[in-house]
């Protein structure tokens, strides 16, 4: 069984068709980047996975998205219950204004959990393996605003891995940091590869060869091209992710 | 840009600083108006006397000069129009031009007689013995129960009640109006549809701009009855219905000001909470109210302003009387009503407008402080 996979998806805004008949899986323990031009429908497509785009009006959906076989827009599906195991790092960094500390117990704290031990050891588990303990751990206290851009998305990984969800979509988890920050960021989706199954979306083709298992191009709503990464980047069938990935066009 | 926040930083100062200027003259004169003296028996032990003291005089309350620290001694309490209880009008002259000469007599004759008069009538060898007055004290303006600014001889200025029916009237406008407005402004930010929002929120802001004399006249119409039925009162006019009145026109601004704060909450605060599994509300209760809460802390901070400052509407429906208030349902008056009625009577420059002036500092100081505390809880808040 795969981990994640979308059958025949459409999306439509109101009249624009913004995805148009998706078909892709994903296997446990992968990493998977989407790739095309702006305005293809990348950030949609990731949203799928969490009904983010339940949030936004005028929105038809048709298809199947599962995730670990179950159809998420299932009627007998929570969106709360999915958002736990499905969660989300953001383009720009989006911290509570709220303590450090305050901001990785957030979903717990929602979730009805009050035991502070557990609270406390989730925080500091959560904060170890988004690789940002060592620098923070002695002002958890203080405001996340306090952090630097690429502290505050490592934050906000912590904060997503605190309710322990199996599957982390990331959309341009890194395009708004640092070079620095972008290789902290990227080294951590190497690592947490083992316990998750991820989905990033990234404009950066690099980006996207150094950490990415599978690669899908995406084209004005469509799936264009579907393959093992090291196979798009070396080999890709189709002119148009030819084009796209060699730097001609988008 | 600059030059314009410098100026109005300049004109913010020069108003405090003349404020104050004037507020502060009144605890350096005595309580009795200028040209009037007390003067008293030579034998008399009291060295000197404050406003109360006085007051209590001569409304016959202290009778006996121990009381006062003097030797115990019936007081005689004398004003000019006594003299014809001593003297017959033969004995002052045609004219009256005997009269501080047969004043000083009087006094040197009656060893317990205070008498009050003006100084134009203070004889060259004159026989009694004039009373330096104390000044007003800080102490007894704050603290003093009786507000009665034309009393004679001595003015009585005890601010204690009007700075009560400030703070009462105040209180109940602003624990009513803050949360019905933060619900109002969460349900408008949060919950309504575009259409009902578009709706409401130019009528709300339009609420704002009523005359506060039109909000009075429908507390005195709608309010008090309401109030004098329900809680069978001898009269509706009462704290409790400033209080309600001012909670209605603080309400529009409070609602504008948090509504814009709550809207203006970047989606992605949102989008990040949701995404993590918090519900709606829990994202309203513990992202967006919090997120917005310097917004919302300066829709509280006008909204204590409208509440401490309003005056007309609250002078039509509190009753307008100057005692210290017991209850919420009792009448009473607030310091910008006080000032407002009685500016016009108070002669310029006079004890009794000095004594307004005073008033609008204590008004200034405690709305300066409500909005210190509101900052300062806000602050608390955020970080928790
Ligand atoms: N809320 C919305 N309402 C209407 N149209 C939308 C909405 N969100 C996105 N679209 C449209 O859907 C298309 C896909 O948008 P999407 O954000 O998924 O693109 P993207 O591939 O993530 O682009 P980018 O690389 O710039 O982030 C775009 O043409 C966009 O204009
Ligand atoms: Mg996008």
């Amino acid at each position: 069984m795969h981990k994640i996979e979308t059958k025949e998806i459409n999306l439509h805004y109101g009249n624009f068709h913004a995805l148009k008949g998706i078909n892709l899986v994903a296997k446990e323990n992968t990493v998977t980047a989407l790739i095309g031009p702006s305005g293809c429908g990348k950030s949609t497509y990731l949203r799928l996975f969490n009904r983010m785009n339940d949030l936004i009006d005028n929105v038809e959906i048709s298809g199947q998205v599962l995730v670990d076989g179950e159809d998420i827009y299932g009627r007998k599906v929570q969106v709360d219950d999915l958002r736990k195991k499905v969660g989300m790092v953001f383009q720009k960094p989006n911290p509570f204004p709220k303590s450090i500390y305050e901001n990785v117990a957030y979903g717990l704290r929602v979730n009805g959990i009050n035991d502070k031990k557990f609270i406390e050891e989730r925080v500091v588990s959560s904060l170890e393996q988004a690789a940002l303990w060592e620098e923070v751990k002695d002002k958890l206290n203080k405001s996340a605003f306090e952090l630097s851009g690429g502290q505050q998305q490592r934050l906000c990984i912590a904060r997503a891995l605190a309710v322990q969800p199996s599957v982390l979509l990331m959309d341009e988890p890194a395009s708004a940091l640092d070079p620095l920050s972008t290789s902290k960021i990227e080294e951590l989706i190497h690592t947490l590869k083992k316990d998750y199954t991820i989905i990033i979306v990234t404009h950066n083709m690099q980006q996207a060869g150094r950490v990415s298992d599978y690669t899908a191009f995406f084209y004005m709503g469509t799936l264009v091209e579907f393959n093992e990464t090291k196979i798009i980047f070396t080999n890709p069938k189709n002119i148009q992710t030819q084009n796209y990935i060699t730097g001609r066009f988008g | 840009m600059r030059i314009s926040a410098l100026v109005t930083s300049i004109t913010i100062i020069m108003i405090v600083f003349f404020l104050f200027r004037e507020g502060v003259g009144i605890f350096k004169s005595p309580s009795v108006e200028k040209g009037y003296v007390i003067a008293v028996n030579k034998s008399n032990a009291v060295e000197t006397l404050n406003s109360t003291q006085l007051k209590n005089i001569y409304d016959q309350e202290i009778t006996n000069w121990k009381t006062l620290g003097g030797k115990s001694q019936e007081i005689t309490v004398f004003r000019v129009e006594d003299i014809t209880n001593y003297y017959s009008e033969e004995e002052l002259g045609a004219n009256m031009e005997y009269l501080p000469a047969k004043i000083s007599e009087v006094l040197a004759k009656t060893p317990g007689m205070i008498a009050f008069f003006p100084s134009t009538y203070l004889v060259k060898n004159f026989k009694g013995k004039v009373l330096p007055l104390k000044n007003i004290s800080v102490a007894n303006f704050l603290g003093g129960t009786e507000w009665f600014p034309t009393a004679q001889p001595s003015a009585q200025f005890g601010a204690w009640p009007l700075i009560l029916g400030t703070l009462y009237v105040s209180l109940i406008a602003i624990l009513l109006a803050l949360p019905l407005g933060l619900a109002t402004a969460v349900y408008l930010a949060e919950i309504a549809d575009k259409r009902t929002r578009n709706f409401l929120k130019p009528v709300i802001e339009l609420l704002a701009g009523i005359p506060s004399v039109v909000y009075g006249f429908f507390g005195l119409v709608v309010i008090v009855p309401i109030l004098k039925n329900t809680f069978h009162l001898d009269s509706g006019q009462s704290g409790l219905a400033g209080g309600i009145l001012l909670a209605i026109m603080a309400l529009p601004t409070i609602i504008t000001v948090s509504e814009d704060a709550l809207h203006n909450t970047p989606n992605a605060m949102r989008e990040a909470s949701l995404a993590m599994g918090a519900s709606k509300w829990q994202t309203i209760c513990r992202i967006v109210v919090p997120y917005s809460s310097s917004g919302i802390t300066a829709a509280a901070i006008l909204g204590i302003g409208r509440a401490m400052g309003e005056t007309m509407a609250v002078l039509m429906v509190t009753g307008n009387a100057a005692v210290v208030p017991h209850s919420i349902f009792e009448p009473l008056r607030t310091i910008p009503a006080t000032i407002a009625a009685e500016l016009g009577e108070a002669p310029q420059g006079g004890l009794h407008y000095q004594a307004l002036f005073t008033l609008g500092c204590i008004l200034f100081i405690m709305t300066v402080s409500a909005n210190l505390m509101a900052g300062y809880i806000s602050k608390k808040k955020r970080l928790a």
